[in-house]
C-alpha cells in the first residue's frame, strides 16, 4: 500500500482514464462537455496530489520506481496543462466537430505516461512511459480524421515517433549489455567499473537520439513543424508544452542519474545539439507565415534553450531546465489559446490574419502579446527569468559561446515574436470582422488570461517557485 | 557457446537495415515494417546480453517491448487505414499538404 503512494499522481491519471472510458459510454453524444469535466477533475486531483505530496522521496516496486521533488513538480505542470488543454479544448472541439469522450480518456492515458517518466527508476519503467504518452498522443493530433492535415500529422507523429523509439530501445539494450544493469542507479554504479565503453557511449548517443526526437531537437526535428501544424491547436498546445517537459525529464533521468558520470563525454554533444537546435529553430521560424508553423519552430528553438541547461547540468543547469519548462508552457498556452480564440469556426492561421486584433479582440491581443513576450524573454515575464537561469548556467560552467549564441539567436527571435505584435496592434482588421467590445467572460478567457497572468507573475515573483525547483532538483535520486 | 558478440553484431545489422529502410522507402506500409525490425533488433540483443549476465531482466524487457510493438501496430495500422480511405494511397510523398 505504501509502495502505491510513490505512484500517486500517474495511477490517477491512468485509473480516471480507464473509469472515464467506461462512464463516457454512458453520456450522450450532445454533453461530451460532462467527460471534459470529469478528466479535468481527474487532472486537477493528480496535480493536487502531487502537490500535497511534496517532499516525499523514496523509491519501491523493486526499484522500478522512484519519486522525488523533480517526479513531483512534472506530475503537478502536466496535470494542471491537463485542466488548461481541457479548458481551451471545450469551445476549439466544439467548433471543429472534435469534441469527443475519446479526446479527454487519451488525454488522461497520455497525461499518465508523462508523469510516469518523472517516477522512472528503470529503463524499463522510462520505455513504457515514454511509450505511453506517445501513442495516444499520435491518435490525438489525427482525432480531426478525415481531415487532411490531421491525418497527415497524425502519420507523420507517427512513423518518426516509431522510429525514434526503435533508437531508444536498441540504445538501452547496448547500456544494457555494457552494464549488465536497467536499474538507473544500477547503471550509474557500475559505470565507472564497465569495461566495454564504446559500447556504453554507442548505447547513450542511441537513446540520445531516440529522445532528442521526442523534445524536437534538432537535426531530429523535421516532424515537428507538420505534425504541430496539422494536429488540431488544442492536441498542439497539449504537445508542445506537456511532452516537451516530460521529454526533459527524461533525458534528465537517463543522462543526469543513470550515466552522470559519463558526463564528460555527453555533455559536449549536449551543447552542441543545443547551439544547433537554437539555430535552427530560431531561424526557420523567420520565414514562417503561418502562425502555428512559427510557433512549431519556436518550439524547437525553446527546445535548444532547455538543452543549455541540461548542457550545463549541475543544479544550476537543471534547476534553470526545471523552472522554464512551466514559464514556456504557460507562454506557450497562452498564445495558442489566443490563436484559437481570434476566430470562429474554421481557423485561419497566417499570422495576417491576426492584424488589427487588439481593435477586434483586445483582450485577446492582450494575452498575445505577452505570450510573445515571454516566449522572447523581455522581463518582467517568466521567460526573461527563465533564460537567465539557464543563460548563467552556462556561463558559470565555462560554456559562454553557447551562452552567446543563446543571446544572439534570442534577439534574431525578436523579429517573429515581435511581428506578431505589430501586426495584432498596428495594422488594420480584414474588411467585414465584427468589433468585440471586452471579452464574454467565459471559460476559454479565462484559461488564456490565466496563462498570461502566469507569465507575468512567474516574471515578477519567481522567487517561490525558484525556491521549490531547488529543493526539487536537489533531491534527485 | 556462442560468443555473445556474434549475436550483437547481427542485431547491430538487423537495426542499420531498418534504420535504412525506414529512411528510403516511401511506401507507409513498408517504413511501419522497418521500423519493427529495429525493434525486433533491439529485442535480439537485449535477450543475448541477458545471457551473458546470466540475467533475465533482459528477456522481460524483450516481452514489454512486443508488447509496445502490438500496440504501436493497432494505432498505426488504423492510421493508414484511414489515410489510404480518403486518398487511396500509402505513399508518404502524397502527404504533402503542409509546407514551410
Amino acid at each position: 500500500m505504501n509502495e502505491l503512494l510513490l505512484v500517486l499522481p500517474p495511477l490517477i491519471f491512468a485509473l480516471g482514464g480507464v473509469v472515464l472510458l467506461m462512464v463516457d459510454l454512458a453520456i450522450p453524444r450532445e454533453r461530451k462537455s460532462l467527460t471534459a469535466g470529469m478528466a479535468a477533475v481527474v487532472s486537477a486531483a493528480a496535480a493536487l496530489c502531487a502537490i500535497l505530496q511534496w517532499g516525499l522521496a523514496g523509491s519501491g516496486f523493486q526499484g522500478m520506481i522512484s519519486v522525488d521533488g523533480v517526479a513531483l513538480a512534472l506530475d503537478a505542470l502536466v496535470g494542471v496543462i491537463g485542466v488548461m488543454t481541457i479548458g481551451l479544448s471545450l469551445r476549439y472541439n466544439a467548433l471543429r466537430g472534435i469534441l469527443r469522450g475519446e479526446f479527454f480518456v487519451l488525454m488522461l492515458f497520455s497525461l499518465s505516461g508523462m508523469a510516469l517518466i518523472g517516477h522512472a527508476a528503470n529503463l524499463l519503467t522510462i520505455f513504457l512511459a515514454i511509450e505511453l504518452l506517445s501513442i495516444p498522443l499520435y491518435v490525438l493530433s489525427g482525432i480531426a480524421r478525415p481531415r487532411l492535415d490531421s491525418e497527415e500529422s497524425a502519420m507523420k507523429y507517427f512513423l518518426l515517433g516509431a522510429f525514434a523509439s526503435g533508437f531508444l530501445v536498441f540504445g538501452m539494450a547496448l547500456v544494457y549489455g555494457a552494464t549488465g544493469q536497467l536499474s538507473l542507479t544500477g547503471i550509474a554504479r557500475t559505470l565507472i567499473t564497465s569495461t566495454s565503453v564504446p559500447l556504453l557511449v554507442v548505447g547513450a548517443a542511441l537513446m540520445l537520439v531516440g529522445l532528442g526526437f521526442k523534445v524536437a531537437a534538432a537535426p531530429f526535428h523535421m516532424w515537428t513543424p507538420d505534425v504541430y501544424q496539422g494536429a488540431p491547436t488544442t492536441v498542439t498546445a497539449f504537445m508542445s508544452t506537456a511532452t516537451k517537459a516530460a521529454g526533459f525529464v527524461a533525458l534528465l533521468r537517463v543522462f543526469g542519474v543513470a550515466l552522470g558520470d559519463l558526463a564528460n563525454v555527453w555533455q559536449p554533444a549536449f551543447a552542441a545539439l543545443s547551439a544547433l537546435t537554437m539555430m535552427i529553430g530560431n531561424l526557420g521560424a523567420l520565414t514562417q507565415i503561418n502562425l502555428k508553423r512559427m510557433l512549431a519552430y519556436s518550439s524547437i528553438a525553446h527546445a535548444g534553450y532547455l538543452l543549455m541547461g541540461l548542457a550545463a547540468g549541475g543544479v544550476s543547469g537543471v534547476r534553470g531546465v526545471v523552472f522554464y519548462l512551466p514559464a514556456y508552457a504557460a507562454a506557450s498556452l497562452a498564445a495558442f489559446a489566443a490563436m484559437t480564440a481570434a476566430h470562429n469556426g474554421e481557423e485561419d492561421q497566417s499570422i495576417s490574419a491576426y492584424a488589427g486584433l487588439s481593435r477586434t479582440r483586445p483582450g485577446w491581443a492582450l494575452v498575445m502579446a505577452v505570450a510573445m513576450l515571454s516566449l522572447l524573454g523581455i522581463p518582467p515575464t517568466a521567460g526573461f527569468v527563465g533564460k537567465y537561469m539557464l543563460f548563467q548556467s552556462a556561463i558559470d560552467v565555462g560554456l559562454v559561446p553557447l551562452a552567446v549564441i543563446g543571446v544572439l539567436t534570442s534577439v534574431v527571435s525578436g523579429y517573429y515574436y515581435l511581428r506578431v505584435i505589430v501586426t495584432m496592434y498596428f495594422e488594420a482588421p480584414p474588411e467585414g470582422v465584427a468589433v468585440t467590445k471586452g471579452n464574454r467572460l467565459s471559460l476559454h478567457w479565462v484559461t488564456g488570461a490565466i496563462a498570461a497572468a502566469a507569465s507575468i507573475v512567474l516574471g515578477i515573483l519567481p522567487a517561490p517557485l525558484i525556491n521549490a525547483v531547488t529543493a526539487g532538483v536537489t533531491s534527485i535520486r | 557457446m556462442l560468443e555473445t558478440n556474434y549475436f550483437v553484431v547481427l542485431a547491430g545489422l538487423l537495426f542499420a537495415i531498418g534504420a535504412v529502410t525506414a529512411l528510403t522507402r516511401r511506401n507507409a506500409i513498408m517504413m511501419f515494417m522497418a521500423i519493427e525490425l529495429m525493434l525486433n533488433a533491439a529485442n535480439l540483443a537485449l535477450v543475448a546480453f541477458a545471457r551473458q549476465w546470466q540475467q533475465l531482466d533482459g528477456q522481460l524487457f524483450v516481452f514489454f517491448v512486443m508488447t509496445v510493438a502490438a500496440s504501436e501496430v493497432a494505432v498505426g495500422l488504423a492510421l493508414i487505414v484511414s489515410i489510404f480511405k480518403s486518398r487511396s494511397s500509402t505513399d508518404v510523398d502524397d502527404l504533402h499538404s503542409m509546407k514551410g
